[in-house]
């Protein structure tokens, strides 16, 4: 088969019948199994997707196909499939099975997006590594040797390794933009709001967002639009009328922001910043406007992120409880041992982690010291965002600090670990739209983005851009 | 229990504030779209969303606010006009999330009052400190399998109102009548059913005692598990009593929570102090927060029924009636709502109440129906008051004759009744007369005996006037004319 690249080309194909789907989907299979020893899938629904593709062959005969005929789909861990086993790769969930399917999902599905399987990733999706998952860690298909990138180290890799077209993640303080970056492949996080939660197992409520995995930005574009709108099944789903991409609006002359404390950053890897100051000058160079903004708070974005987001992880993963459902110890006599004993089994040790740091700053006596001082300083940095959109039309940031790096690199030192997220958490603590675009290659060989951050509501105009510039050929290394 | 003796009693002063958990009457529950419904098999009135399960967020039932507004108006409360949701979060078999959601920093309602009688039948302001929407738990089991706790979660999720009194209540009666007035007034709003052995209003009571003339409160115990009205005062009678004997002993009084043992009278330490949950409270992330527009509340406000304590007066100032028949009428709000349609049909207040308090109700309840069952409209109550007051029939036909004919045929008008089953009552001065000769000519020697000083006759020939005139002569009328004849 040849390797697609987009949706575009599947279509084309279909079209010209020099291929079917069910041979998509079987060629897709087949990659899966060719890469098993990256342990991405942890489920692969080979027999049901091979009898969607036949229905779904026959609506195309039909010409009555959704927009999404012949993409071929992998799903995060977390993202409910009714009648499917979801276990946010948690000991915990072990055996449970969803009664409903979330809503983003259900809407590519609605298009005739076909599942091909359920991915691996950080267990509730809290690592960036992959290296938290109770089931493994997920190597790189560029290089084995390297973390994917997490917590949705799974869904870029299947991506990467061709195990599917597009995949879903989701992203709370850059699980998917990140993986994307050490993956070489786009990961978009949409506005706080544009795509509804329900069926996605939270982690961090105020910062969870699914979004799309994809080689190519209109690929990703096109399944974050499909997935987008409200859903009075999560009323913090947004109101506002998504925008498609075919209408984005981009002015010739982009207003553009980079923030000066990225680049000057003592933890960037030199190459990533050079690389992105090149990026700068060739944009200027282009006519577009690009100004350095300074944003004195970047220290404060990871703490303010890990105070808040384990707060209400804390909370969140109260219900797994042994009591209702998932693993209950068999030790457990009573109901304090039922608790004790089924959560100390069931959670690996980062999400053991978080949630003692999330009840600490809950606790009454530390309150305001940490979650009422972390909520204001969410508050400045919103607004500073706020304010920062009216003057630019994107701000332009590396992805990460570095390329991906080897297997237990950063593992034993969760500090290190947590600072990898500095330029993306940016992004879930205002809640801003924001991209991964895969647009250099490191002297080391791996891959590393650029990240795009756009206004509120406007996704189709940061996808456009991110394709404008994976069209700027000079750029791939 | 040691009792002490009164004079010792009498030298302190009990400060209690009630915490009341109020069940709301809406059709589903307050985040989900599950059935709220007492009485179900167990754990049928559940969802993905009432288990817990991964992946389900929380849908705010907006009836849950109206019903907040209602309380809140009634109870003179400020509305919050921008609220949040907060998550109080423990472990618990039946929290399926392991956290309720509820409102901490942002209560719908502030600052308001109710009125309840003192031990002196005496007003009594007790204020209201907060109302806020909460969540029920679900219920656990542990009398039914020897081995396990059963778990039924039709509760979980079914929205509370949990209404926080100041400590301003002060002796038994006040609790009492305090418990009793918040039952009648959820009962009146069509909030709940205030039935408290089913749990649907439950009570938690913070009592201390201090030295009267004391400005300081004790230290205080909340006691919990009460489930009536009368069990609520023997608690807050026992905890009183025991925190006086350990004063009185030369202890202290240790903050914490108690339960109440119906069986015993007695309550016991359910958790000290430092035991004390700290249930982490932050605002909840899955919900927006609330706003309530000024519409919101004005369409609340025109719907509101009246209100047992406006009706009161109403009854006691404007319609004259006594303390005791204005209790009796707005005691059910059915019965009171009948009676105010009556006394939109007739002015004859008095006659009203005694009819509604005597006739109807012992109707009521010897056929176990309900008011909004009873046949006679009020308009055709007022008709029967009216016939009565113009003197067209007697009391004692209307109640024994015209009133059972109107039960039977409901829809006929007493006057029709009267005139058909011919009852109406004679006041034709010279039938009357004649009719009068008749029953004196009847007991000529009674006649002498009257005029000989034995006026109790009179009662005799009353008598055989209401023989010989089927009962339907006007006995006032009668009772002149006869005495006219026979001072002839």
């Amino acid at each position: 088969m040849t390797t697609y690249r987009s949706l575009q080309e599947i279509r084309k194909d279909l079209t010209a019948g020099s291929i079917t789907l069910t041979q998509l989907v079987e060629s897709y299979l087949s990659n899966i199994d060719a890469s098993s020893d990256l342990n991405i899938f942890l489920e692969v629904f080979g027999e049901e997707a091979l009898e969607r593709a036949k229905e779904i062959e026959a609506k195309w005969q039909a010409g009555t196909a959704g927009r999404l005929a012949g993409a071929v789909i992998a799903i995060k861990d977390n993202i409910c499939y009714a009648g499917h086993r979801v276990g946010a790769s948690s000991k915990i969930l072990e055996g449970f099975e969803s009664l409903f399917t979330s809503t983003a999902l259900q809407r590519l599905i609605d298009e005739d997006a076909i599942v091909i399987g359920r991915v691996n990733c950080d267990e509730f999706a809290m690592g960036g590594s992959n290296e938290n998952s109770a089931y493994g860690n997920v190597k790189n298909p560029l290089d084995p040797e390297f973390v994917p990138g997490g917590s949705s180290g799974g869904s870029a890799a299947a991506v990467a390794a061709d195990c599917c077209l597009i995949s879903l993640g989701s992203d709370t303080g850059g699980s998917i933009r990140q993986p994307a970056s050490f993956c070489g492949i786009v990961g978009a996080k949409p506005t706080y709001g544009r795509i509804s939660r329900h069926g996605l197992i939270a982690f961090a409520s105020s910062f969870d967002q699914i979004g799309p995995f994809a080689h190519s930005a209109e690929d990703a574009g096109l399944a974050m639009e499909i997935m987008s709108g409200q859903d009075h099944m999560d009323t913090t789903s947004s109101s506002v009328d998504v925008t498609p991409l075919s209408e984005a609006k981009l002015p010739k002359k982009l207003k553009i922001g980079f923030v000066k404390e990225c680049l000057d950053s003592e933890a960037i890897n030199s190459e990533v910043r050079d690389r992105h100051s090149a990026l700068i000058e060739q944009l200027k160079s282009e006519g577009h406007e690009v100004e350095a903004v300074s944003l004195k708070e970047l220290d404060y974005l990871v703490p303010t992120y890990y105070v808040l987001t384990t707060a209400e992880a804390s909370s969140n993963l109260s219900r797994y409880d042994g009591i209702h459902y998932g693993h209950r110890s068999p030790e457990a006599t009573d109901i304090e041992s039922t608790y004790r004993k089924s959560r100390t089994e069931g959670f690996g040790p980062e999400v053991k982690r978080r949630i003692m740091l999330g009840t600490f700053v809950l606790n009454a006596g530390y309150y305001d010291a940490y979650y009422a001082k972390a909520q204001k300083v969410r508050r400045v940095i919103k607004e500073k965002t706020d304010a920062f959109f009216e003057k630019y039309d994107l701000l332009l940031s590396p992805t990460t600090p570095h390329t991906a790096f080897k297997f237990g690199a950063k593992s034993d030192d969760p500090i290190q670990m947590y600072l990898e997220d500095i330029f993306t958490v940016h992004a879930n603590l205002s809640g801003n739209p924001a991209v991964s675009v895969p647009l250099f290659k490191h002297s080391n060989g791996l891959p590393f983005g650029t990240q795009i951050m756009a206004p509120v509501f406007k996704e189709a105009e940061m996808m456009q851009v991110a394709h404008n510039l994976m069209n700027t050929v000079a750029l791939k290394g | 229990m040691i009792e002490e003796r009164k004079e010792i009693l009498d030298k302190y002063q009990l400060v209690v504030g009630l915490e009341v958990h109020a069940q709301q009457l809406t059709k589903s529950k307050a985040y989900a779209g599950d059935k709220n419904e007492y009485g179900s098999l167990p754990n049928s009135n559940t969802s993905p969303l009432t288990l817990g399960h991964p992946g389900t967020l929380p849908r705010f039932n907006r009836k849950v606010v109206d019903y907040a507004i209602r309380i809140g108006l009634a109870t003179g409360c400020e509305l919050t006009r921008e609220m949040n949701f907060a998550r109080k979060n423990y472990f618990y078999a039946d929290l399926p999330k392991g956290y309720q959601i509820t409102q901490d920093t942002t209560p719908i309602c502030t600052g308001g009052e109710v009125y309840v009688k003192d031990e002196n039948g005496q007003d009594k302001r007790i204020g209201i400190t907060r109302i806020h929407i909460e969540e029920d738990a679900g219920k656990s089991i542990h009398d039914q399998d020897p081995y396990n706790t059963l778990v039924d979660l039709n509760r979980a999720g079914v929205p509370l109102l949990e209404i926080v009194s100041e400590p301003d209540i002060r002796s038994l009666e006040e609790a009492y009548n305090y418990l009793a007035e918040i039952r009648r007034l959820v009962r009146y709003l069509d909030i709940c059913d205030g039935n408290m052995e089913e749990g649907s209003l439950r009570c938690d009571a913070n009592v201390s005692v201090m030295l009267k003339g004391a400005t300081e409160f004790g230290n205080r115990c909340e006691v919990k598990n009460m489930n009536s009205l009368r069990n609520v005062q023997r608690a807050i009678e026992h905890e009183m009593k025991r925190q006086i004997h350990i004063l009185e002993n030369g202890g202290k009084i240790d903050q914490e929570t108690r339960s109440f043992d119906a069986i015993t009278g007695t309550t016991f330490t359910l958790r000290s102090k430092e035991d004390a949950h700290d249930y982490r409270y932050f605002p909840e992330p899955d919900l927006q927060p609330l706003v309530l527009h000024d519409q919101d509340i004005e369409t609340v406000k025109k719907a509101m029924p009246p209100l047992p304590r406006e009706l009161y007066n109403k009854y006691t100032e404007k319609l004259g009636l006594s303390e005791y028949d204005a209790n009796v009428l707005i005691d059910s709000k059915p019965i009171a709502l009948y009676f105010e349609e009556l006394t939109a049909h007739t002015k004859n207040y008095k006659a009203a109440a005694n009819w509604v308090m005597g006739e109807i109700k012992s109707y009521l309840n010897q056929t176990a129906t309900s008011i909004e069952k009873f046949p006679i409209k009020p308009t055709e109550m007022a008709g029967l008051i009216a016939i009565i007051d113009e003197d067209l029939i007697s009391n004692s036909i209307a109640t024994q004759q015209v009133f059972p004919k109107m039960l039977e045929n409901p829809g006929r008008s007493a006057k029709e009744i009267a005139e058909s089953e011919n009852l109406l009552q004679q006041s034709d001065d010279t039938w009357l007369k004649g009719i009068a000769e008749e029953a004196l000519a009847a007991f000529p020697d009674k006649v002498q005996a009257y005029k000989n000083g034995n006026k109790g006759l009179l009662g005799l020939f009353m008598g055989e006037i209401m023989k010989k005139s089927d009962r339907k002569a006007n006995p006032k009328m009668a009772s002149e004319i006869l005495r006219k004849l026979l001072e002839e």
